[in-house]
């Protein structure tokens, strides 16, 4: 077999630049093998964040070829033959080293989804219907890879929107408890006002990136999106709710965590 | 800041960015991608600007809309249906007519498929990557320097699409109504079948497929409720429309093709220039 020849990003906080390794290929081998044995021939410093190799634990993000990707799940084969492999870290947050990103905004935003917020205890205990446990089980497929975070333009591109946008992966946390039947807040205005809904422009590149195939956009952000349309934007939503004296909860009523 | 009340806590959702600090990885370009990512935007830009550029002809030309009684058909343009104004050919209005509209009748009723279309969330993604760029392709930067997405004017207003989606229903109805009239033969005797019938039919059908793919649709069916279990009608109507909104992309093309070929094929026959070919 030919050799692969593999950009690589090596660098910190204070600059880098593309490393160029050229390997024997191998055959059966993914991004993260070769750079493993770029790390175990040429250079043993690379810093490359890894656990399961199995595209199960969402560590090894990265981009190749300029495409966000899981390193372990992106065959060699797959890659255009014959062609240089470009590997960078995640663009949209801070680098630590060579390809480890800083992915702590995509905690501080976690923080701020308020929790499931069930009713009290009936005596004979919670119960749920099977389909509305399914409904909520594509997306807690997600692996917290934040390759939909990198993607997504609205901070990949605009730093300054971090702090005022979740984001799609947090998007989908609120979509599973908005649309949980134990659950008994109203996060519709907390999430169009403090999570930044409206600046999701329904690109896709999220649901383009997720290794684990959820429809981001078309199951969590945009049922999301309609969800704010009838709490804000619907003026027979706004009718019935007066007629039947529903109240909407402000974004600092929904912010109520349990404890 | 977290404060305490009342045995729960608050979430701490004030604006105040989040500071990471940090350089970002990878190099300073646009794209790092090598593959042919505008090939995309380019087709998008190349049919919805051929769309709008045909669509606004035919709306303004005001003519050749209706194939009546004299070619023996009943076949009237979806860009004029339902023809409404004073101005109308004989025999394509079965409406009181507006005499104060002067101009072409296409242009009272255009705004609401037009409304549709523009607001859907397909055509949103489709714009919003290939005439806005924002962004013309995943991790290809995108072209503005500040963005504010949907939450501002004007944008905001794509919130809207749900009312066009019930004008596009009303629609759909018309639409059909005229394909059921495609049948009819006028001269000829009874009932036939023509190209003509079968086209508007398509355009019917196709248009039905669209509205019913929609992310507001489905919505409203059924994705709105908490609790499936609670409401096992709209459950049903929400699985029946689910398998419809993933094809959403496909009807929104095909349909946009199809409206565009009946009032091309319509626009011919009435003109002369074919002859709508019986079939049965």
């Amino acid at each position: 077999m030919s050799d692969v020849v593999m950009h690589v990003w090596r660098g910190d906080s204070n600059g880098g630049d593309f490393e160029e390794y050229t390997l024997p290929a191998q055959e059966g081998e993914v991004v993260l093998d070769v750079i493993h044995r770029i790390q175990a021939t040429e250079a043993p410093d690379l810093a490359c964040r890894w656990n399961c190799k199995a595209g199960k634990c969402g560590s090894c993000s990265a981009e190749i070829n300029g495409k966000p990707r899981l390193l372990c799940m992106t065959r060699m084969d797959q890659l255009p033959e014959g062609e240089p492999v470009t590997v960078t870290p995640m663009r949209a947050f801070p680098i630590i080293r060579d390809l480890v990103s800083d992915v702590s905004y995509n905690y501080e935003m976690a923080r701020k989804v308020p929790a499931f917020l069930p009713p009290p205890r009936p005596e004979d205990g919670y119960r749920m219907s099977q389909i509305d446990v399914e409904r909520g089980q594509e997306f807690r497929k997600c692996i917290e890879c934040f390759m939909c975070q990198n993607v997504c333009h609205v901070i990949r591109d605009h730093e300054e929107n971090k702090g005022k946008f979740a984001g799609p992966r947090l998007f989908i946390r609120y979509a599973e408890l908005e649309m949980h039947p134990l659950d008994t807040n109203d996060r519709r205005d907390l999430v169009r006002d403090k999570a930044g809904l409206g600046m999701c422009n329904i690109t896709k590149c999220c649901t383009e990136v997720c290794p684990e195939h959820i429809k981001i956009t078309d199951n969590a952000i945009i049922p999301l999106k309609e969800r704010v349309v009838d709490a804000d934007f619907d003026p027979v939503a706004w009718l019935g709710r007066k007629i039947l004296r529903r109240t909407k909860r402000t974004p600092q009523e929904a912010s109520v965590q349990p404890e | 800041m977290t404060t305490v009340e009342n045995s729960a806590t608050r979430v701490d959702n004030s604006e105040t960015p989040v500071v990471l600090g940090g350089t970002r990885g990878g190099p300073d370009v646009s794209t790092v991608r090598k593959d042919r990512w505008w090939i995309s935007p380019v087709i998008t830009v190349s049919i919805l600007t051929s769309f709008v550029v045909y669509a606004t002809w035919a709306a303004f030309v005001g003519k050749n809309y209706y194939a009546g009684s004299s070619l023996h058909r009943d076949l009237i343009s979806p860009f004029y249906s339902p023809c409404l104004t004073a101005s109308c050919v004989p025999g394509s209005t079965h409406s009181p007519t507006i005499s104060w509209w002067t101009i072409s009748p296409a242009l009272l009723i255009l705004i609401f498929p037009l409304g549709f279309r523009l607001t859907c969330y397909y055509y949103r993604r489709a714009y919003y990557r290939s005439f806005w760029w924002a962004p013309p392709a995943c991790s290809v930067v995108d072209s503005h320097k500040s963005y504010s997405g949907e939450s501002r004017f004007p944008l905001i207003f794509q919130n809207v699409h749900r009312y066009f989606f019930y004008f596009g229903l009303i629609f759909n109805v018309i639409l059909t109504y005229d394909a059921i009239l495609a049948f009819s033969m006028p001269g000829e005797g009874g009932i036939g079948v023509s190209i003509g019938t079968l086209i508007l039919c398509s355009n019917a059908v196709l248009l039905w497929l669209y509205s019913l793919s929609c992310h507001s649709c489905r919505h409203l069916c059924g994705g709105q409720v908490r609790s499936f279990a609670k409401h096992p009608w709209r459950h049903k109507f929400w699985k029946f429309v689910t398998p419809l909104n993933a094809k959403h992309m496909q009807f929104a093309w095909i349909s946009l093709f199809v409206v565009a070929l009946s009032d091309a094929y319509i626009r011919l026959v009435a003109s002369g220039t074919i002859t709508d070919f019986k079939i049965f």
